[in-house]
Order: structure tokens, then C-alpha cells, then sequence
């Protein structure tokens, strides 16, 4: 058999996705109110262009982009507006949110099918994007269209459609991948025709052989796609390691993607990317899988954007009786939720119930051993027990000898560190006391 | 919606929410059994005496651990297995005579631990933080200040309980004062004493000398990746290398004949297979990248070879692997690891 593609580093989490692997995408519940955040992408947040007290249609624009580097934001049901106001996220910050009360009668916009979307020039299909509000829907949610506005100087060459879902338990894309191959590559041909590219990779983690499987099979007529499996290791799914593994081409530190000539784009939003083009759908929903030891009934959901997480637990049959902790996200870079009325945005690939037993408490750490795991397995090649000393004693500015910035805080080292250093904590400590 | 959140508190902390199973005290437990096949050969080998020096070094390490975080209010760390490696390290590393009570010299492992476990590790801030291997530095300090009763070595006898046994010199001590045809000749021949340095009849410390049984618990460390190939390999294969260099001696004149030493015995004697895989790899005391723990090796073994040919003491892997500690940290900037991206845009 041929070698897998893949990169240097990386660990081999327990992959947990067995819990919610088979469960169908199911349609989930539209709750009776979405809290929808102005601000649901890296970059600049949304304007609101909505007022209290207006009735707005499923679809409609409720904020309008606040820079170069933003994303619109649409409504997700049909509704009144009753409150603009600052909710909590779920990274525990305030951000200013729209909420919609629902009237369940899911009356769209416009939705209007256009069979011939393919016939549209790269501008016109650039314009649906961007009218969509899409963005990278794996986690980091960047919006989409600047990815798809590289300046000149950076002409691009390859897409990528990261099919990896390396983050353990999540179940979201490969689900995706079972359920709606075709659409996915049709949502790739889109990207490779709006950036004119006629090379495009979709990489599979080889776990998934009945998703590489199922999207070889939608690509078989499609010589320009190549369909990849990739070795199984965490964090194969990272940007810069998918990059590597399938073309061989390593981004330098700092630099983008776009500087090697590619473009990553994940699966959920080829799919987004697909709908956006032929029927004019904005981002307006997403799947979630809804997964961990501690939840009664695993799912992967078709959520409205805005729903809260409390009302998706809810629908999921709650908690088993010892639920310690919920993540938005997956379990290596997730974020720890402090209440359940945060709301789903763009970028929640999953909602992750651990049991109290599981719990790593953060309190229980020991000092660096210096064993050199971290180091042997960091993907960056960084030296994490050294960022984590240097930081630990409050030597934050010789951590950037130490490439502190090179960190995209994957948790690899965290996870293999035998004294369970926080070490992505103190990272991003350090980070947030110096400049680059 | 609201009474889900009632029932529980949630518990926040930061990413990633899964970790590895392997512990510290796991790793240091795991180790002290990695020694286990060694320290029975040394007490088939010296009895009864060697036992009573290990236990002795351990309990000694692990009190003055207790007492000393006990004092300074720190946390107890004497489950870690740290402070009962170090012990237990310090103890394969003395001669089994200093079990004696007259002269008295019972005295000498105590202080040993105290200097290992107190002065060198925990005053230094405790695991983690230290610079020289708390072994090594317990066993320098007693072969300074009690050079005699620290080298006097007993031979090997299988009779257990045989509390008073002839003294004798150790392989490299020989090989030192009277020349490899005198060895031989105290050994009987070529094979015969290949075969005995490697089974560990032989004088010496009380854990260094089965190379056999040492092998049997460095192929396990290295096989649960508990350690690596590269300080091991690049120490041992610097010792093979100059001991063939450097190690032959023309046997009329004495003087040194290039390229004539005989690698084997250099590799099988002293404490080097138990230096080489059970000390010079202590995490917090070698490099953490491993290109520098190569150098790091090398730079053992070619010292241990600088001292055995060279210097005053028949064996130096000891001196070698704490001179070269020092230099750990300073390796291990000058040779960080390779960031992803980088070499390849230097290259274009
Ligand atoms: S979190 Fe940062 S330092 Fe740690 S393994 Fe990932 S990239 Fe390396
Ligand atoms: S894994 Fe943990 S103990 Fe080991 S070197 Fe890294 S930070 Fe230190």
C-alpha cells in the first residue's frame, strides 16, 4: 500500500468519533428565540441594520460587514427582532447579538434555484459568496471571501478541502461527506473556478474509509480532484500540516497559505459555498455534532445559527447524570463553556459533553520534567516546555525566541506533557503580554 | 431550558480537554523497574552487603526528600518516584564495601543521598530544576571526601551471605596501573573475560557490573520510548570509536599505538552501560532536542575516553556525563528544534 500523506509530529488521540459516527444529520428543533452574534468570524464584527420591533424574513440581512475582513450576518428564522444588546459567546466574551423572537413560519427572503450556477462568471460567483456571509466553517471561521481575494502578486494554484476532522469526536464533516458528496465537490469545482485554479485536493483522514470512499466516487468524473487519504494523527486537519501532507509544500512561519499557492477551504463550507451559488442561501446553519461520554442521546444536528446550546442539550435528551463539562468545539482546541446560553455560530463544529470523571482539573500540574515530549511531537516544531518555563516565570518577551508566535495553541503538547502542563494557557498568556 | 444549568456546575478550563495517560511518576516508577534485573545480578554478585547499601540509599534519599519539603513547606513529592530513583541510582553506583563497621563507613551512603536528593536537586528548586544529576553529584562527592573507602572493591562471589570478601581491583583499574596483558591473564583469556564483564562477574559497583541484565532493562525503556536512541548510541559509539583510536598501547614501549585499542572492553567495563542508558538520559539534566542530545552524547562519551586514557581516575563516565550536563541547557538553545517552514524558505 501506498504511504499516507501527512506531516512531521502530531499525537494519536483516543478518536471517540464512534459515538456519533452513525447517527444521520437530522434537522434540528428551531427554537423559540436565536441570540445571533454581529461578530461570528475573525475580523471586523458586523453592523446591525435591523432595528427592535422589525419583522424580518428567514435569510434577511440583519448586519451588515464592518470591513474587508468580516462577514455578513443573515437572520436564521422568520421572526421579529426583540433585543440588540451584548450576549456572552462562547468564548466567554461579550459580544453585541441580535435577538430574534421565532414565528415559526420559516418564511424565506428569496431563495431562487439557478441549475446554470456553473455558467456564472468568477465575479458573480465571488458576489453569492460574499452575499452569504460565509466563512470557514472547521473552527477558526476566517471569512471565505478574503480567502478567495488573493492580491495579485499571490496567484493561487490549488484548493484544498480539509475533509480531515482530525479534532477526536467530532463527526460533523464526515457525516457531510456520507450525506452529500456531490454537492461538496460541486461546491469545490465553484472555488477552483472562482480563484481559476483547475488543481483541487480533497484530504480525508484514513479513518473515514467509507468517506473517502463516498467522495471518491462523486469526484470520479472530475480529473482535476483528487481525492486523498491522509495518515490518522492529530492535528492533520491544521492548515498548514493539510498543506503539507498533500503538496508536499510547507508554509514559512507567519505566512499564509496563500503564499504557497493554496487555498484550504473545510467541508462545511464547500457544501455553504455549493448552496450559496445555486440558490442564493446565506449561512444560516450549520451541523454540530453533539457527542461525548456525558450527553444522553448523540447527534449531529442541522442547527440555525443562534440557536443556544442550552436548547440543543435539551433536544438531545440532556445530560447523563455526570456531565463535568461542555466544549464548544472539539476537544483539543475547544473552548469550555461557563454557562449553556451561548449561542451556536458559524464556526461551532461541535458541542462536546465530558463526564466529571473525565475532567483534567487544571490546578493538578507538576513542573516540566524536560522529557522532550512536547517538543518530539509539536507540528510548528516548536519547543512548547520552553515557551511554557519562559512564560511561567514571566519571561514573556525571551519567549519569542522561542517562536511563541509560531503557536496556533493546537494542544498536541498539552495532551503528551506527563506533568499536565497548561501549556497552550501559558502561551496564550505570553502572547497576550508582548507584540509579534 | 434553564433548570440543565441549575443541576450541574460546569467546570472551565482551558483546551485541550483530553490528555495522554502518562504521568511523571509513571515515567520514574517505570525507570526504577527498568533497573530492577541489574540491581538482582548485583546483589547475586556482592550479596548481601550490596542490598543493605541500596536500601540504605533509598530510604536515606526519599527521608531527606520528606524532611526537607516537610521544612520548607512544600509540596510532598516522595510518591514521584524521584527521589526513590535517585536513591536507588546512587546506591548501584557505590562499592559494596562501604557496608563496614570497622573501619565505619555506613556513614558514607547517608551522606551521599543527603547531598544527591537535598543539596543538588531540591535546593536547586526542586525536580525539574536541577542542573546535574542528583546521583552522579552524591557519588562525586563521596569519591572526593572519602576517596579510600570508595574504592575499595570486592570480587564478585555468589555466596549470598558472605559478609567479608576478598578486595580486589576493578577490569579498568587494572587495565589502568598493569596493561590489557595482565587483564587477560587475570581472567584467563580473551573470551573468558568478554563473557564475564558481560554477565557482570566481575568487581565494581553494585549495579554496573551485569552489562546483560543492564541491556535487559534499557531494551525495555527504549522499546516504551521511556528513552531514545540518541544519547545512548552516540555515547557508546564515541567510547567504541576513540577506545579503537586511542586505547592501544604498544606493548613494549608502552606508548600509546594508534588505532590498536580493543573497543569491547572499554564498552563492557566500568559504568558506562549503566551511565550511558540509566543516567546520562535523566530528562531534566540532558538536552530536550534530540539532534543536541547526540552532541550531548558525544561529548560524554569523548570525555569518559579523556579521563579512562588520559586522567587520573581508571574511570570517568561519571565526570563526563555531569561535566556535560552543565552544557545541557546551553545545547539546547544553540540547537533548538527546527521550525515547520523554516528551512525550507532558507533553502529556497
Ligand atoms: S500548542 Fe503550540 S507549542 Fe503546543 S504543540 Fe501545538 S503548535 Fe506546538
Ligand atoms: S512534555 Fe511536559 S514535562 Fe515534557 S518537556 Fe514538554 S513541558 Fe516539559
Amino acid at each position: 500500500m501506498m504511504a499516507l500523506a501527512t506531516f512531521k509530529g502530531g499525537i494519536h488521540p483516543p478518536d471517540k468519533k464512534d459515538i456519533a459516527k452513525n447517527r444521520a444529520i437530522k434537522e434540528a428543533k428551531s427554537p423559540q428565540r436565536v441570540v445571533i452574534p454581529l461578530s461570528q468570524h475573525l475580523g471586523a464584527p458586523c453592523k446591525p441594520i435591523v432595528s427592535i420591533g422589525q419583522e424580518i424574513k428567514k435569510g434577511a440581512v440583519i448586519g451588515e460587514p464592518g470591513g474587508f475582513v468580516s462577514a455578513p450576518v443573515h437572520s436564521s428564522v422568520s421572526g421579529k427582532v426583540i433585543a440588540i444588546a451584548e450576549f456572552p459567546n462562547a468564548m466567554g466574551r461579550m459580544v453585541n447579538s441580535i435577538v430574534i423572537e421565532n414565528d415559526w413560519k420559516e418564511e424565506w427572503t428569496s431563495l431562487k434555484d439557478n441549475p446554470d450556477y456553473i455558467k456564472l462568471s468568477a465575479d458573480e460567483l465571488k458576489e453569492k459568496v460574499k452575499a452569504a456571509g460565509i466563512v470557514g466553517m472547521g473552527g477558526a471561521a476566517f471569512p471565505t471571501l478574503v480567502k478567495l481575494s488573493p492580491p495579485k502578486e499571490k496567484p493561487i494554484d490549488t484548493v484544498i478541502i480539509n475533509g480531515a476532522e482530525c479534532e477526536p469526536y467530532l463527526t460533523a464533516d464526515y457525516r457531510l461527506m456520507m450525506e452529500r458528496p456531490a454537492e461538496i465537490v460541486e461546491g469545490l469545482k465553484i472555488l477552483m473556478r472562482i480563484l481559476g485554479v483547475n488543481k483541487g485536493f480533497i484530504g480525508i483522514e484514513n479513518n473515514k474509509p467509507d468517506a473517502i470512499e463516498k467522495m471518491k466516487d462523486a469526484a470520479k468524473n472530475e480529473p482535476d480532484i483528487e481525492v486523498c487519504g491522509l495518515e490518522v494523527k492529530y492535528p492533520q486537519g491544521a492548515e498548514k500540516m493539510l498543506i503539507s501532507a498533500l503538496t508536499g509544500r510547507e508554509v514559512p512561519p507567519r505566512a499564509l497559505p496563500m503564499d504557497v499557492r493554496v487555498v484550504v477551504q473545510n467541508v462545511g463550507t464547500a457544501l455553504a459555498v455549493y448552496e450559496a451559488a445555486r440558490y442564493g442561501k446565506p449561512l444560516i446553519e450549520r451541523v454540530v455534532t453533539v457527542t461525548g461520554e456525558g450527553i444522553k442521546n448523540p447527534a449531529n444536528l442541522m442547527v440555525k445559527i443562534g440557536t443556544l446550546i442550552s436548547d440543543i442539550v435539551e433536544e438531545c435528551g440532556g445530560f447523563k447524570d455526570s456531565a463535568g463539562k461542555v466544549v464548544s468545539g472539539g476537544p483539543m482546541m475547544g473552548f469550555a463553556l461557563s454557562t449553556l446560553d451561548v449561542p451556536v455560530t458559524k464556526g461551532t463544529s461541535g458541542i462536546l459533553v465530558i463526564p466529571e470523571k473525565g475532567v483534567v482539573h487544571a490546578e493538578e500540574y507538576g513542573p516540566c520534567i524536560r522529557c522532550g515530549r512536547c517538543i518530539d511531537i509539536c507540528p510548528m516544531g516548536l519547543m512548547p516546555s520552553m515557551l511554557s518555563i519562559l512564560s511561567e516565570k514571566g519571561h514573556y518577551e525571551d519567549a519569542k525566541e522561542y517562536n511563541l508566535f509560531d503557536c496556533f495553541e493546537c494542544g498536541s503538547c498539552a495532551f503528551v506533557c506527563p506533568s499536565k502542563r497548561p501549556i497552550v494557557q501559558l502561551v496564550r498568556l505570553a502572547k497576550s503580554l508582548v507584540k509579534p | 431550558m434553564a433548570d440543565v444549568k441549575k443541576e450541574h456546575e460546569l467546570i472551565v478550563t482551558v483546551s485541550p480537554h483530553v490528555r495522554d495517560e502518562e504521568t511523571t511518576s509513571r515515567i520514574m516508577w517505570t525507570v526504577n523497574l527498568s533497573l530492577l534485573p541489574a540491581l538482582f545480578m548485583g546483589f547475586y554478585f556482592f550479596g548481601l552487603k550490596a542490598l543493605f547499601i541500596t536500601a540504605l540509599c533509598i530510604i536515606s534519599s526519599v527521608l531527606s526528600e520528606y524532611f526537607f519539603q516537610k521544612a520548607v513547606k512544600k509540596k510532598l513529592t516522595i510518591n514521584d518516584g524521584s527521589a526513590f530513583l535517585t536513591g536507588l541510582l546512587l546506591g548501584m553506583n557505590l562499592p559494596s564495601s562501604l557496608w563496614s563497621f570497622n573501619p565505619f563507613t555506613i556513614h558514607v551512603p547517608i551522606i551521599g543521598s543527603v547531598i544527591a536528593v537535598v543539596i543538588t536537586k531540591q535546593f536547586f528548586g526542586g525536580l525539574g530544576y536541577n542542573i546535574f544529576n542528583p546521583a552522579l553529584i552524591g557519588r562525586a562527592f563521596l569519591l572526593i571526601s572519602f576517596p579510600k573507602a570508595m574504592t575499595i572493591w570486592t570480587e564478585p562471589s555468589a555466596a549470598f551471605f558472605a559478609l567479608d570478601a576478598k578486595t580486589t581491583a576493578t577490569p579498568l583499574g587494572i587495565l589502568k596501573e598493569d596493561g590489557l596483558a595482565k587483564l587477560i591473564e587475570v581472567f584467563g583469556d580473551k573470551l573468558n573475560l568478554y563473557a564475564e564483564l558481560f554477565n557482570g562477574h566481575r568487581a565494581g559497583s553494585i549495579g554496573e557490573t551485569s552489562v546483560l541484565a543492564l541491556l535487559i532493562g534499557a531494551g525495555f525503556l527504549l522499546y516504551k520510548r521511556y528513552i531514545t536512541w540518541h544519547i545512548p548510541f552516540s555515547f557508546l559509539g564515541t567510547v567504541a570509536m576513540l577506545a579503537w583510536i586511542f586505547g592501544g598501547k604498544n606493548p613494549e614501549t608502552g606508548k600509546m599505538l594508534l588505532f590498536a585499542g580493543d573497543p569491547l572492553i572499554h564498552l563492557l567495563s566500568g559504568g558506562l552501560m549503566l551511565g550511558a542508558f540509566f543516567m546520562a538520559t535523566d530528562y531534566v539534566t540532558c538536552p530536550t532536542v534530540r539532534k543536541g542530545q547526540i552532541v550531548f552524547g558525544i561529548g560524554c562519551g569523548a570525555l569518559t575516553m579523556l579521563i579512562r586514557i588520559k586522567g587520573g581516575y581508571p574511570e570517568g563516565v561519571m565526570f563526563a556525563i555531569l561535566l556535560m550536563n552543565c552544557f545541557a541547557p546551553l545545547i539546547d538553545r544553540a540547537m533548538k528544534s527546527d521550525v515547520f517552514g523554516a528551512v525550507k524558505e532558507k533553502k529556497k
